[in-house]
């Protein structure tokens, strides 16, 4: 925790990123480019239902990634509809 | 642990599972089980060196499998530890040898018939057939991991095969950790690990040149001299835990703790 405050960062804190990361992936048997492509899939979908408006760019916040909840892996969509 | 038969496994190859195999097998024999440890490892078959009985090899696995002996022939009795036993895997034959329902039968021989108390089953490398072999016979399984990002990936998945062969008691033996490398922040430390693959912790075993030097011998280090090597203790340790006792396990930590943190404000490591 103080790594980061006082001293170089750690490359221990970065594995373990990079785990939580990859096995986020593992677990749920899906390849980060298919989470592209589905993250792709999914805005097509909501831009029907959320049509960006005139000299509005778009959903460009939209992100969608895997999260461990306790013992199952959660598929989370953060989409913000109105700014 | 209550399981009698016991897979010990990884996923990756060479963190650490024969070595772990010989030692937890040879100290449960010291705390009085009689114990028996399998290598299935066919083709690959190394317990048999690491523990100095390469030389009363006989009749081996598949020769039990393939009905060329009895199951008792091919049962090798370590003259230096009452209670401990070895049966060894073939050097000459492949993973084809090998049989899921042949190994259950062995195992229930070995634990009714032989009247053993513990088995413990030295999985090879890979989630192919010689591990499906290895956890089809076993009701727990200890999964030895390094402190490093392939053998923690490989880990995770290992421990998911395990569950969904619904082998419930996985415990978590991390070996190879460095201490210095952890104080530094260059290791990932026994919480993360923890954290990260969520299963319950039986040992903690410190990297050691002595277990090189044991192994050149051919003495699993927690029976010879250097027995109170910091390896050697966590070896002892890891067999009486699986025997139920409540050890508290010897403190590696990091750099992140609080008071290691304002240590390093005032100059300190």
């Amino acid at each position: 925790m103080f790594g980061g405050l006082f001293g170089k960062p750690k490359s221990k804190d970065k594995v373990k990123e990079r785990l939580k990361l990859v096995l986020s992936y593992d677990r749920a048997k899906l390849s980060p480019g298919k989470m592209e492509e589905l993250k792709n899939e999914l805005l097509d979908v909501i831009a029907k239902y959320f049509p960006p408006e005139q000299g509005e760019q778009g959903l460009e916040d939209f992100d969608v990634k895997l999260e461990q909840h306790g013992d199952r892996m959660v598929l989370v969509a953060d989409l913000p509809v109105q700014r | 642990m209550n399981a009698k038969a016991i897979v010990i496994t990884s996923g990756k190859g060479g963190v650490g599972k024969t070595t772990t195999t010989a030692n937890v097998g040879a100290s449960l024999a010291q705390l009085g089980e009689k114990v028996l440890v399998i290598d299935t490892d066919v083709g690959l078959r190394n317990l048999d060196v690491v523990m100095g009985l390469e030389g009363r090899v006989v009749y081996d696995l598949i020769d039990v499998f393939e009905g060329r002996c009895r199951l008792k022939q091919a049962i090798i009795r370590d003259k230096r530890v009452e209670n401990l036993h070895l049966l060894a895997a073939s050097q000459t034959r492949d993973k084809s040898a090998l049989s899921e329902e042949r190994m259950r039968e062995t195992v229930r021989l070995v634990l009714e018939e032989e009247e053993f108390d513990r088995v413990l089953i030295d999985s090879p490398a890979g989630i192919e057939s010689g591990f499906q072999t290895a956890a089809s016979a076993a009701g727990g399984g200890l999964v030895v991991v390094n402190p490093e990002v392939s053998s923690v990936r490989d880990a995770d998945r290992i421990i998911g095969l395990l569950e969904a062969r619904e082998i419930r008691e996985i415990r978590l033996i991390i070996n190879r950790l460095r201490p210095d490398m952890v104080k530094r922040g260059d290791m990932l430390e026994v919480d993360d690990i923890l954290e990260i693959l969520g299963v319950k912790l039986i040992g903690i075993v410190p990297e050691d040149e002595k277990i090189i030097v044991s192994t050149n011998l051919g003495n699993p280090i927690s029976l010879g001299e250097s027995s109170r090597s910091g390896s050697g203790q966590a070896f002892r340790n890891i067999a009486r835990r699986m025997k139920g006792e409540d050890i508290p396990h010897a403190s590696f930590e990091g750099s992140s703790g609080l008071l290691s943190g304002i240590r390093r404000l005032f100059g300190g490591r």
